[in-house]
């Protein structure tokens, strides 16, 4: 039996981890990335950069292709041309979804996606990482080190209370917190994540917002959104994309002055306050 | 030994077990020890329909297993079923040797019939019990593999995937129709004598079999218990919920789907197994897609997801049935339709959910 578990690893349930290199400072790469969907580019001759523990708000109207950057980071879309690395040395264009996963990027969903029929506990356990080998998805039990690791989760992002909660009856920013920490524990390097804010609370976002700039440092943390008061709150750096590519980076004092970026985003709405 | 945690706190799966544990002493002792005369006997033909339903529990708990626990709606269950019924029924007509009608020590009496000289190939090694209860769970374990394999990875899923498992037991029926294939065709295989020297009409054999489909369902739970328990039971959940999600956690979801699902397959020719010498034939008709739907209406009324409700909706619907069918043959499949619209739209969590919302009030 233990020979069969073996070889089912071999054969892909479980990928090996290899180091991320980010020696040079950047974590990740996108260079000249396009993709199109029916003749529509999305994503056109992109080119981006995220630096090594750097917190990175994405800001853009709708169609700016966003989620589709996203998408290619984290392997759901193939993009037509370019090259996305992560690190010095991972070609993230040859790896699939769970192969992204594992070797350090987690990715938020813009609607929150926790396993509702799971308690809160159970969904963190679902996230950990180094339990994705059919061996150790073979337990009932946690181990002292696996409940002390999630238990520094649970309160991190505030749900030790709640622990064994079932998630489905959060609340709405309690949901996206759980995700935000089911990412935690899977011990990423680089976190994406879309639309953390969208239905919150004022108070809701400043804990997020808190939580967020915490985890900056020892992460490198993407943030797409909509809210400009979000933004202003957490993020060093900005980028505007615009019809799939950047439009303008920088921080977002000087975008605001930007007549271009006021032109295509910033002053077409009420976005902006 | 003390129990483990995952199976004391699960109260209505203990209950099940004690059950199983009451009727696999229960029924022997009222069928052998009490005299026939008396009101508390138990026929043989009791303890077989008794043991029918056991298989076919078996069947729903495994179909539970996929369809309620990792969401996919499996319309072709009853094929590993029927597969698994397959392999032991070849085990059975090598055993009827010379006292077939053409009295032929080797081959069985349709290839006989049909002129055949020589046994084809793959029925060779079926003389033996160990080989053929070997590919009991082999022959519908590998199907599903290479279905699943096939199906799982090309991301086919919902109502697609339904539709294909669908198409895979009707294309096995018409298959198995054909005297060409070698499994007797139309007739299917029957006329048994014995298994393992034990002839299967005693009222003995009849009951031992009885006690090994108590056996087999009692095992088929604990194991499936013992997996939703486990990690990979929430992974399973996951895949249901939010297979996206699962994916981007850094699970290989094609992986998962194609290993339970084969597990489930073989559960499911377990059941088969037993269920062909208690009612002493199996021919193509267990194949039709009809039974298939028939297994997942068992679970849709018992409550999916809970295994226990798999198995009470498989014996109530299949008690039903048998006395409808008795009663009001040509109501039966009317009832059975009425049965899945009412348990839809009025017990979406089926008779177990009813359990479980009296058990929250109370």
């Amino acid at each position: 039996m233990s020979e069969l578990v073996s070889e089912l690893d071999a054969a892909g349930l479980h990928t090996p981890v290899a180091p991320v290199d980010a020696t040079h400072g950047v974590l990740l790469y996108l260079e000249d990335v396009t993709v199109s969907f029916d003749g529509f580019k999305a994503i056109d001759n992109l080119s981006l950069y995220i630096g090594d523990g750097e917190l990175r708000c994405i800001i853009g109207p709708n169609g700016a292709g966003k989620t589709t950057m996203m998408d290619i980071i984290t392997g759901k879309t193939k993009p037509d041309a370019g090259r996305v690395f992560f690190g010095q040395t991972i070609d993230l264009l040859k790896l699939d979804e769970p192969a992204i996963a594992r070797i350090g990027i987690g990715r938020k969903f813009q609607r929150p996606t926790v396993i509702e029929p799971l308690t809160v506990l159970e969904n963190l356990e679902l996230a950990m990482s180094g339990a994705k080998r059919l061996r150790g998805l073979m337990t009932t039990r946690l181990t002292g080190e696996e409940r002390d690791c999630i238990n520094a989760v649970l309160e991190k992002i505030g749900l030790t209370e709640h622990t064994s909660r079932l998630a489905g009856i959060l609340a709405h920013g309690q949901k996206q917190w759980l995700e935000i920490g089911m990412l935690l524990m899977q011990e990423p390097r680089l976190l994406l994540v879309d639309e953390p804010v969208a239905g919150m609370t004022p108070a809701e976002m400043e804990r997020t917002a808190e939580l967020l700039k915490s985890l900056a440092g020892s992460h490198s943390v993407v943030v797409v959104e909509h809210d400009m008061g979000f933004v202003r709150s957490i993020a060093d750096q900005v980028t505007v994309l615009h019809q799939g590519r950047v439009l303008a980076e920088g921080r977002l004092e000087e975008l605001q002055v930007d007549p271009i970026v006021i032109e295509v985003y910033l002053g077409a709405g009420d976005a902006y306050h | 030994m003390p129990l483990p945690r995952w199976l004391l706190s699960d109260r209505v799966g203990l209950a099940l077990l004690a059950v199983l544990a009451i009727i696999g002493i229960g029924v022997p002792i009222l069928n052998l020890l009490v005299p026939p005369e008396h009101p508390l006997h138990l026929s043989a033909y009791t303890v077989t329909l008794l043991g029918k339903y056991l298989c076919y529990a078996l069947l729903a708990v495994s179909i539970d297993l996929v369809w309620g626990y990792m969401g996919i709606l499996t319309l072709g269950h009853a094929a590993f079923f029927a597969l698994g019924g397959y392999c032991f029924g070849m085990y059975l007509m090598r055993q009827i040797g010379t006292r077939g009608v053409y009295g032929d020590p080797v081959l069985p009496d349709f290839m006989v019939f049909l002129n055949w000289k020589e046994l084809p190939w793959f029925w060779h090694g079926f003389d033996q019990f160990w080989f053929a209860a070997l590919m009991v769970l082999i022959v519908p374990g590998l199907l599903a593999f290479v279905f699943g394999w096939f199906a799982f990875r090309s991301r086919v899923s919902g109502v697609y995937l339904s539709i294909i498992t669908q198409a895979l037991t009707y294309a096995l029926m018409l298959a198995f129709f054909r005297n060409e294939m070698g499994f007797g065709g139309n007739n299917g295989l029957t006329d048994f004598k014995d298994a393992l020297g034990f002839s299967l009409q005693e009222d003995g054999t009849r009951v031992v079999l009885f006690i090994l489909s108590a056996l087999a369902l009692a095992g088929g739970y604990l194991l499936c218990r013992w997996l939703a328990a486990t990690r990979m039971g929430r992974v399973l959940v996951a895949i249901r919920d939010s297979e996206d999600r699962a994916r981007f956690l850094g699970y290989r979801v094609e992986w998962v789907k194609t290993l339970v699902f084969t597990l489930s397959a073989m559960l499911a020719g377990i059941a088969g197994a037993l269920y062909v010498p208690q009612v002493g034939i199996i021919n193509p008709g267990e194949f039709a897609p009809l039974n298939s739907i028939e297994a997942v209406i068992w679970v849709a009324v018992g409550g999916r997801g809970t295994l226990v409700g798999a198995v009470i909706g498989a014996v109530l619907v299949n008690y039903a049935k048998t006395w409808l069918t008795g009663a009001l043959p040509e109501v039966w499949l009317f009832a059975l339709g009425g049965l899945f619209v009412a348990v839809t739209v009025l017990l979406p969590y089926g008779l177990t959910g009813l359990l479980r919302r009296r058990e929250k009030t109370a």
